[in-house]
């Protein structure tokens, strides 16, 4: 059942100067998010990510289309029945936004309060939230005596305190430095597991997406270009966007350039062979090679896992008689993509 | 030195005028200059409560009343002071005068200061489902009381030199000394006796405030 719902929505903003077009931050979208999941929208930026997050909450309205939230049809309702539907959304910044006059304690408490929760459990519903993000001792601390990572955990702990069902992180780790934003994925994934909210997590980084997401929506110009479940969209990106942002991250099969120098200094042909949840697919090719008597190198590529599943491209060189390696090849059509450099 | 001894209860006198003068207009003034501040800020494009056309007017207000020389705007607005507290002359109508006076300055002031506040700050408080007037006292008030604070020492600051001129309709305090018993009647040590009042009493603004902002802001 999706928790989330897009329907047609278009976000459009009056042109910055008069004569100039209007632009659509967010152009005839429809998204489907499922209770449980976490989703992942990514797109460069101005690709209309963060515009479309804010459309979830109603921080934003749209132009045209229909966003339903549990249930619920968000376009239709007024500021202040929006506020009510708010306290079922958590919400965390790039930038933390955290109260700087206030303490993590005071920083907590404020959706507490905003909500009408009773001011007699607050102190429960507050150290509960503290131990969950591991910042009990910090209770006091103003948000300037952070760290970058511990401001997000506050940041976290704020969303929760009114226990939404649907959490949206607007590239909540693009501040951090790498081994951060892996504490701070690994804290989303428990609030993923451990509370069952739903998670919607903007980034520009694949590898953010990669290590939690479960499907993603990949960003153009305002436009949806390609969704899936992320390892689908790994293991073949289809969209010219997403193999951009796919570069670097997972390994592709070599470009022209790099064939050409592959095959000046190697002897042999040049093979590739594409696999999508190979488990034993690696094994199967060697094997064959070295049973027909043929020689070969790994001249380029990689594996990748995914949510426990592999995939990746392997690009040997090999060496021995044509018929045979033929003849190898036909046998591995149907453990791999094969395709072949000429 | 004599004449000064002699002119001491008066000086006193003026110098209480003056706390009086100042210190009611300043809670007035800073009231209304706080709403005015605010409803610039709330309405300014993109925020809370943004309206083009009410922003536009208050700006318009604020930017008309705002570079009359205050001698000018008191004599100005007698008439309107006569009308609101039935007197035109003397220290409460000088009040008037500093309270309308200083109001739009304060306006902008609290507008600039309130501009510091991240919009994120704000957005993250609306992404909880507070309402407005949650949002504007215990957030964006608070996140930039350290400025505020030191916008209002300043203003209190202009208010006190702004009130040397309250004689020109009748008003009291430190400025009319100097003037109707210093300059007037040549004898520069009662002036500066006035000027060293002034200078004491700036100067204990200015450390309240800093001290009060440096405790806000934490350093």
């Amino acid at each position: 059942m999706s928790v989330i719902s897009l329907r047609d929505v278009t976000k459009t903003y009056p042109p910055r100067s008069r004569g100039a077009a209007v632009t659509a931050a967010v152009d005839n979208v429809s998204l489907d998010i499922e209770a449980g999941e976490i989703h992942g929208i990514i797109g460069y930026s101005g690709a209309g990510k963060s515009t479309l997050v804010r459309l979830i909450n109603a921080l934003e309205r749209p132009t045209s289309g229909s966003v339903t939230v549990q249930d619920r049809d968000l376009t239709a309702l007024p500021e202040k029945a929006l506020r009510q539907e708010r306290r079922g959304i958590g919400m965390i910044f790039q930038q933390f936004n955290l109260f700087e006059s206030k303490t993590v304690w005071g920083n907590i408490e404020f959706p507490l309060k905003a909500a009408g929760v009773p001011a007699s459990e607050h102190q429960r519903r507050i150290s509960e939230l503290l131990h969950f993000v591991g910042l009990v001792e910090q209770a006091h601390a103003y948000p300037e005596q952070l760290s970058g990572g511990q401001k997000q955990r506050v940041g976290i702990a704020r969303a929760l305190a009114t226990n939404p069902s649907i959490l949206l992180a607007d590239e909540a780790t693009s501040a951090l430095d790498p081994e951060t934003t892996r504490d701070v994925l690994r804290l989303l994934k428990r609030v993923n597991e451990d509370l069952g909210v739903t998670i919607v997590v903007i980034t520009h980084e694949m590898e953010v997406i990669r290590q939690i997401a479960h499907r993603v929506s990949v960003m153009e110009k305002g436009r949806i270009v390609e969704q899936g479940d992320v390892f689908d969209v790994f293991a073949a990106p289809q969209a010219a966007a997403t193999r951009q942002l796919t570069v670097g991250v997972v390994s592709a099969p070599p470009g022209e350039d790099e064939l050409v120098s592959l095959r000046q200094r190697h002897p042999g042909r040049v093979v590739s062979f594409s696999f999508v949840d190979g488990g034993s697919a690696q094994a199967q090719i060697f094997v064959a090679l070295s049973e027909a008597g043929l020689r070969f190198e790994l001249v380029h590529g990689g594996i990748d896992e995914i949510r426990g599943r592999t995939f990746g491209t392997l690009t040997l060189a090999i060496t021995g008689g044509d018929a045979s390696i033929d003849s190898v090849l036909a046998q591995l059509a149907d453990v791999a993509t094969i395709t072949e450099a000429h | 030195m004599d004449r000064l001894i002699e002119l001491l209860p008066r000086l006193w006198t003026a110098a209480f005028e003056t706390v009086y003068m100042v210190g009611i207009a300043m809670v007035i003034g800073g009231l209304l200059g706080l709403l005015l501040g605010l409803a610039l800020y709330l309405t300014r494009s993109g925020n809370l409560l943004q309206n083009k056309a009410v922003f536009a007017v208050l700006n318009l207000l604020v930017n008309t009343f705002r570079p009359i020389p205050f001698i000018i705007l008191l004599a100005a607005v007698q008439p309107l002071a006569r009308l609101v507290i039935g007197t035109g002359i003397g220290n409460n109508a000088a009040i008037f005068g500093l309270v309308v006076g200083s109001m739009f300055a304060i306006g902008r002031i609290v507008e600039q200061n309130l501009l510091t506040v991240r919009p994120g700050v704000i957005e993250a408080a609306r992404s909880v489902g507070a309402g407005n007037l949650r949002i504007i006292f215990t957030v964006l008030i608070p996140e930039a009381l350290g400025p505020l604070i030191l916008g209002y020492t300043f203003v209190f600051i202009a208010i006190t030199d702004m009130s040397a001129v309250a004689g020109l309709i009748g008003g009291g305090g430190l400025g009319n000394f100097a003037v109707q018993y210093g300059y007037r009647l040549f004898d520069p040590t009662v002036t500066w006796a006035a000027v060293l009042i002034i200078i004491v009493l700036v100067q204990l603004t200015q450390v309240i405030g800093n001290s009060l902002a440096r405790k806000v802001l934490r350093r």
